[in-house]
């Protein structure tokens, strides 16, 4: 089976040594937690956007309610 | 900046097999600010990932806010690390994201702040552009730079640039 471990590249700035090496339990785990963060924070910005789209699409309804035309209204929310 | 100079410290190219993280470590405090330019793709299923960055290898004491473009709209939120997008596997076939970082005084003893500007390739309507600005809440010197994909691997050819600034 073959080794599926990821790894990891270290270039020491001051030999220009350039070391590549299998991720640590520690650092898989790391990588596991920020993977988690990534997709909590995209999830939270994703929620952001689509209230925003979700606002903007009951106002302009609201505004289409009160009689604007359809070019009135991209006019002002522009 | 009397007569500034911008030195290329040390690169990488991924080779076969793709990693997870490029660390540039030992830098040396020689210069006034760093440079860290990438391009990248990732493994991730999706045109898109976060790329991170972890000045010393600490994912600690962090914090960023962006604002950015999609192609259809626009976003501003919080980017916890602040290094930028990459290109995911769906993402058109052999383009790379590009990113630049820039940490000035990263040997101060004070927080060290730094700004990104990061821009996803994609042949098709859905695509990323974003300024970021990050702050790292840390006094120590930034002696390494571990660039991280939290999702898959980094693929080959992908490639990783460290400058230093210097002031005089």
């Amino acid at each position: 089976m073959a080794d599926t471990t990821p790894q990891a590249i270290e270039v020491n700035c001051e030999t220009g040594i350039v070391t590549t090496r299998d991720l640590t339990a520690d650092e898989i785990a790391a990588q596991a937690v920020a993977a988690q963060a990534a997709a909590d924070q995209k999830a939270a910005a994703d929620a952001e956007a689509a209230k925003v789209a979700a606002d903007k699409a009951a106002a302009q309804a609201k505004l289409a309610a009160l009689g604007l035309t359809a070019d009135e209204i991209a006019a002002i929310t522009k | 900046m009397a007569n500034p100079t911008m030195t290329l410290i040390a690169s990488n190219t991924v080779g076969s097999g793709g990693v997870s993280s490029v660390t540039f470590s030992s830098i040396p405090a020689t210069w006034t600010d760093l440079v860290v330019k990438y391009s990248t793709r990732t493994t991730i299923s999706g045109i898109s990932d976060d790329v991170y960055m972890y000045p010393n290898g600490l994912s600690t004491n962090s914090s960023g806010i962006q604002i950015g473009g999609t192609g259809a709209g626009t976003f501003s939120n919080s980017n916890t690390y602040a290094g930028g997008f990459t290109d995911g596997s769906t993402a058109t076939s052999n383009t790379f994201a590009n990113t630049e970082i820039y940490i000035p005084n990263y040997t101060s003893s004070n927080y060290k702040s730094h700004s990104t500007d990061t821009v996803l390739e994609n042949n098709a309507t859905a695509s990323y552009m974003a300024l970021q600005a990050g702050l790292w809440s840390n006094t120590a010197a930034i002696t390494s730079l571990q660039i991280l994909a939290p999702n898959g691997v980094f693929v080959q050819y992908s490639t990783f640039y460290l400058y230093g600034i210097a002031s005089s």
